[in-house]
């Protein structure tokens, strides 16, 4: 069956994908629906936590809190620009702030398509990041792009899709190039520098939960991401 | 819940979906009764290994992915191993800047190589003078074109993975993959902003129209790429990957399908597409500039 052997991009994929991405997810998700109340995200497991949910939705979730957490804060660098930014940063922010944006929305319509629960819109608190300063800015793009980096090198292993995991490629390689942008504007030449990629050549990877941990005091829902991905 | 419904809706946009099947297919048309119908729907790890069976890539060994990815890493360390040589580096931070990228692609040869023989494996080699290696003759004289050569390649790397992560799924390799995948995207970043050019992938690159960010193969595709260095499978070349000015994520228009209206620069810049062996091996790509 030539089919069967066809590569994984192959033109039945490229033409309706969604459809199978959505279509497996989405039948998963409906039985796990009917297995336990626990997997909706929008579930409220313990006093006031928002639960990520599980599976492949579980990690599609957990990559939308991260989104919209980016995509709010460079929103907000935009919106009111440090006075002392250099010439064409805030045309590069500008670029940023869209990619985030798209990304966001991309994994909304994406979780929709799969018939998963989709987590709430999240409220940021960016009371520790002083927007008119910017090595303030810088920094925090700087912790939120690292962050976001190896919170999806670590989520590729949680993924069962392989449609999931090849757009996760795609999205966690320009976070990796704004992390690279804004690591060289606070010191130039530091994109990739030791305490960033190992010995061995290796960026950084986190769990979901340590990544959380890390995201958590930028977000006021409380989230709990220990049962994405199972 | 109706997966039957799904699996008709699947057959609506992809007449063959049962064909895909297979074998399973047998399955399906044998589901008479409500009892086996309920105990299949009941398995949700079923549905799953049903759907990656019959979309799920050609059938590689993880060796083949690493050998091809070592097979690239080899080319950039010895691309880089050159460029430190010629002495066309204008300053202290450009010095630094390609130093810091060589140690990288030096510990991934290293890495890749001591995974491949822990799998059992026999990993692919190179050396300044035999092996995988950069074409001299293909190594530019200027400054300016050695970094022109380190952008596309770096480009063409960070395609290159996203190419072959699908076949590494749910493996701790793919961890290691991604690890890797991400630090070559800061190499890309940075050469670009060396270049003048943006730190993502754009339209207004002055090599917009490179065969790294197009996509195709202009020789003949084989599930074979041997080397002065070694040889290793890859998947049959079907068809041609996205272009990186792509717009369309998985079906749908991002520039008009999302809640908000965005620029078609924007959209395709979000996103790096990925590369199929067959094209990255291509003459025009990294192919090319193998010794």
């Amino acid at each position: 069956m030539s089919d069967t052997l066809q590569p994984l991009h192959t033109p039945i994929k490229r033409r309706s994908f969604f459809q199978y991405a959505g279509a497996t997810a989405g039948a998963t998700a409906l039985v796990l629906a009917g297995c336990s109340k626990d997997n909706d995200p929008t579930t409220t497991t313990t006093a006031g936590t928002v639960s990520l949910g599980t599976g492949d939705v579980g990690v599609l979730n957990y990559a939308y809190a991260l989104e919209q957490l980016e995509a709010a804060f460079y929103a907000q660098v935009v919106k009111t620009p440090a006075a002392d930014f250099l010439t064409g940063e805030l045309a590069y922010f500008t670029q940023i702030a869209a990619h985030e944006a798209i990304h966001r929305d991309f994994l909304k319509a994406a979780i929709t398509s799969a018939g998963g629960s989709l987590l709430p819109t999240l409220t940021p608190i960016f009371t520790t990041i002083n927007f008119s300063s910017r090595a303030s800015v810088l920094n925090a793009a700087k912790t939120f792009e690292d962050l976001g980096v190896a919170a999806y090198n670590g989520a590729g292993i949680l993924l069962k899709s392989q449609a999931y995991l090849t757009i996760a490629g795609q999205i966690v390689s320009v976070e990796a190039r704004h992390a690279a942008y804004v690591r060289d504007l606070l010191a130039p030449g530091s994109f990739a520098d030791d305490n960033q990629v190992d010995a061995t050549g290796l960026d950084k990877q986190l769990t979901p939960t340590d990544v959380i941990a890390a995201a958590q005091p930028f977000i006021t829902e409380k989230l709990d991401a220990s049962t994405v991905g199972k | 819940m109706n997966f039957f419904q799904i699996i008709d809706q699947l057959a609506a946009v992809d007449p063959d979906v049962l064909d895909r099947f297979d074998s399973r297919r047998a399955v399906f048309s044998s589901l008479g009764s409500a009892a086996k119908r309920s105990a299949l729907a009941a398995t949700p790890l079923f549905l799953g290994a049903l759907f990656q069976k019959a979309y799920a890539g050609t059938k590689s060994t993880p060796v083949d992915v690493l050998n091809y990815a070592l097979t690239l890493e080899l080319l950039e360390a010895d691309f880089y191993r050159l460029f430190l040589a010629a002495g066309t580096l204008p300053n202290a931070a450009a010095t630094a800047a390609i130093t810091q990228i060589k140690k990288h692609e030096d510990a991934h040869v290293a890495l890749l190589t001591r995974t491949i023989q822990a799998a059992g494996g026999t990993p692919v080699t190179g050396t300044a003078t035999s092996g995988i290696r950069f074409k001299p003759s293909a190594f530019p004289s200027t400054y300016a074109g050695q970094l022109q050569v380190a952008q596309l390649l770096e480009d063409t790397g960070v395609r290159a993975y996203k190419g072959r992560a699908a076949e590494l799924v749910g493996t701790t390799l793919l961890t290691t993959a991604l690890q890797i995948h991400s630090v070559e995207a800061r190499h890309a970043a940075h050469i670009r902003v060396m270049r003048g050019q943006r730190p993502w992938v754009s339209n207004t690159d002055d090599v917009a129209t490179n065969p790294t960010y197009t996509s195709g193969v202009t020789g003949t595709p084989s599930t074979q790429v041997t080397t002065p260095g070694g040889a290793f499978g890859i998947p049959a070349y079907t068809k041609a990957s996205p272009a990186e000015n792509n717009t369309i994520q998985v079906n749908l228009p991002l520039t008009t399908a999302l809640a908000t209206t965005y620029d078609a620069a924007d959209v395709a810049a979000a996103f790096d597409e990925y590369l199929q062996p067959a094209e990255v091996v291509d003459a025009s790509r990294a192919g090319g500039l193998l010794a």
